[in-house]
């Protein structure tokens, strides 16, 4: 002890005790399986329950997957492959692969458009998704819709062209005004997009779709898991800014919007979402002018977004309502107005905390993209329920194609899923 | 040190309150306030809980909004005209007992966020006056990090140099140093006495007396909404009128 004075009743330490390291932790895979699966009798007995419930489950169905067949013409074929073994029928998949994919009525020598649609999704959603990468990619994120329009629907380019000139005239409206007067720089975007797509709409000459480069497909041919990426992409991306604005409306002080947003809330909130899409599939049309043709793809989407875009405002309310009083003060005495304040400190704290329960309506909006299979839309569910289980050479093939289908909607929800976390770390700047 | 009692207070009118008062619900949290403050003058309203001595000071700002009477800021009237609320909270800086600093934002972030925004100062520039302000509250090796990675002090510090950004010709205080742990409390205190020294008109609410004593050119002791007395420190400290008063500084100076 010589750093202390033993001899003296007082105590003074004169130099300070270095910093060690902590004791190793005690490690090896034996200790390892004592403390978690074998610590006490009944642990070890459970474990030995789940070890003998794993082994049946998986000693069942991997013999079922390992002695699949792939190449039998229809269900006949494979039982005659497999002479009366235990073997999935995963021929299905390959006969029936770009039925699956694109429905069965998409022209077969255009699988390429929506097969590149889907690998630019990639590189339009990263820049939204990876905020560290160059910020110039955006560019590219703008203009994916209507290059995936024209990818998909094909005809007269001219239709995303001038899509696109409404959308850039309204937005250089809006960057004009926005530092002056947020709300003049929006509606005025607004009625300057509007102008434009109703102007450039009346310059389309007619039957300009029939000699087009791509040749035009209509909605109805729309099918197959491609439909619910779609469906998926288009109302996850749209409800998701419809959210915020309705959540911001629910909070507004000016009665006549809040009332507006909290009927809309609480109305499509206690109506179920297949009614919804009966309404958009039957009914929707009492409301349109009687000559204009609202595409049925249109309406589905439209419904799902408001679905979707009332529960995600509820995530995002519960979000706002988290943030501590002294934010908003802090804002309003610094002088920002309501805009600045909400989409400069608000917001983004308030969207951070609304992360898991955004992705969580997310991920159950992409899976309920297959009720749409009700509504007589060949999307994966509708295909296999239709065209392909209701052929004689497939007829029975119910756990291959439905297991199919769970595989591909689970990779895209757990991808959704591992982001959110991934940004939920990312995020993470409160040290809290 | 300079002494900053000895500053010259002008006769320009700051800030001029005539008979204001609020009510939160039937409740009648202030009642009949007069006050006027000159430039250049520091004044600390002290008083016990619920007296009303913060709600006085976030009403100067519009954090608040009175129901009756007047409160004039640098000439321009406090109404109900959004225009003229964003124009007096952009010249009136406030700094809260719980910091609010952003806690998504750098502390740079958190200090160039409302020059860029609402005055328009180019990035730059507002960077440069950032760090100039940084290194007056002496932490400008903290500019990069995150609000939650500093202690309490330097979050005050940082939210004094946030306000003091917009270049605030006033200051409001409301209980700065109540929320942190007493060895940080001195290093607040320095800032402000600093800003005091400099000729920033002062408003704080605390109970530093210490602070105030040194600082303070005037004193307002506030009790049930009202002004109850007020005085330059030293006659207010060494010879208080109201019985009021007596109480409360023997309770808060007698241990």
């Amino acid at each position: 002890m010589s750093d202390t004075h033993a001899e003296s009743v007082a105590f003074v330490r004169e130099t300070s005790i270095p910093p060690s390291a902590p004791p190793t932790a005690a490690s090896g895979w034996v200790l390892w399986l004592r403390t978690n699966l074998f610590a006490t009798p009944i642990n070890g007995a459970l474990t030995l329950i789940v070890l003998y419930f794993l082994y049946y489950v998986v000693s069942s169905t991997l013999p079922w997957i390992l002695n699949g067949v792939w190449s039998a013409e229809s269900l006949s074929g494979c039982r005659e492959a497999l002479q009366g073994t235990s073997g999935a029928c995963f021929s299905v998949l390959t006969e029936r692969w770009n039925q699956l994919l694109f429905g069965f009525s998409y022209p077969s020598d255009a699988y390429w458009r929506p097969s590149l649609a889907f690998a630019l999704l990639f590189l339009a959603a990263a820049p939204v998704l990876f905020f560290d990468l160059p910020r110039k990619l955006l560019l590219f994120t703008a203009l994916y819709p209507f290059i995936t329009y024209w990818l998909i629907w094909g005809g007269t380019i001219l239709v995303p062209i001038i899509a696109l000139l409404g959308c850039v005239a309204g937005y250089m409206v809006y960057a004009r005004y926005v530092k002056d007067n947020f709300s003049i720089a929006f509606f005025g975007g607004i009625v300057i997009a509007a102008v434009v797509w109703y102007v450039g709409g009346q310059m389309i000459p007619e039957g300009a779709s029939e000699t087009a480069m791509l040749e035009a497909v209509p909605s109805r041919n729309l099918g197959g898991f491609m439909l619910n990426m779609m469906l998926g992409v288009t109302c996850v991306s749209l409800s998701i800014p419809i959210g915020i604005l309705l959540a911001l409306g629910r909070q507004s002080s000016l009665p006549v919007v809040k009332w507006i947003c909290v009927v809309f809330i609480e109305f499509i909130r206690g109506v179920p979402l297949i009614t919804l899409l009966f309404v958009a599939s039957v009914m929707l049309a009492y409301l349109f002018p009687p000559d204009a043709t609202v595409d049925l793809f249109l309406r589905v989407v439209i419904m799902i977004t408001m679905f979707s875009a009332a529960y995600i405002a509820e995530v995002i309310r519960g979000g706002l309502a988290a943030l501590p009083k002294g934010q908003y003060e802090a804002g309003d005495s610094l002088g920002l107005d309501y805009a600045q304040s909400m989409r400069l400190i608000i917001l983004p704290q308030a969207l951070k905390i609304s992360i898991p329960g955004i992705v969580n309506i997310a991920v159950g909006l992409f899976k309920d993209t297959t009720l749409v299979s009700v509504i007589s839309l060949f999307d994966i569910v509708g295909m296999i329920r239709g065209p392909i289980l209701a052929s004689t050479d497939w007829s029975g093939v119910y756990w291959e194609l439905f297991m199919f289908a769970s595989v591909l909607f689970f990779v895209v929800c757990y991808g959704i899923s591992q982001y959110s976390q991934w940004l939920e770390r990312r995020l993470a700047t409160d040290h809290r | 040190m300079a002494n900053a009692k000895q500053m010259q207070v002008s006769d320009e009118v700051a800030i001029s309150i005539h008979s204001m008062n609020k009510w939160y619900g039937t409740f009648h949290v202030l009642r009949d306030i007069d006050l006027t403050v000159h430039r250049g003058e520091r004044i600390v309203i002290c008083g016990p809980s619920g007296s009303g001595k913060s709600t006085l000071i976030r009403c100067i700002n519009a954090l608040e909004e009175h129901q009756k009477g007047s409160i004039e800021v640098d000439g321009t009237l406090l109404s109900s005209d959004l225009k003229n609320i964003d124009k007096i909270r952009s010249e009136v800086g406030m700094c809260f007992q719980h910091f609010n600093l952003f806690p998504h934002l750098t502390i740079l972030e958190n200090l160039t966020l409302a020059p860029i925004w609402v005055r328009k100062t180019p990035k730059k520039e507002a960077e440069a006056t950032a760090m100039h302000f940084l290194e007056k509250v002496k932490i400008p090796e903290q500019a990069l990090k995150y609000p939650g990675q500093l202690s309490g002090g330097q979050q005050q510090r940082v939210a004094i140099a946030r306000s003091l950004c917009m270049k605030p010709r006033i200051m409001l205080f409301d209980e700065p140093t109540s929320a942190l742990d007493p060895e940080m409390i001195k290093e607040v205190l320095d800032t402000m006495i600093e800003l005091a020294e400099e000729g920033m008109t002062m408003l704080c609410v605390t109970h530093e007396m210490g602070f105030a004593r040194q600082v303070a050119n005037r004193v307002i002791f506030m009790d049930e909404g009202q002004i109850v007395e007020q005085n330059e420190p030293e006659e207010f400290f060494n010879n208080p009128k109201s019985p009021r008063t007596k109480l409360f500084l023997s309770q808060i100076l007698g241990h």
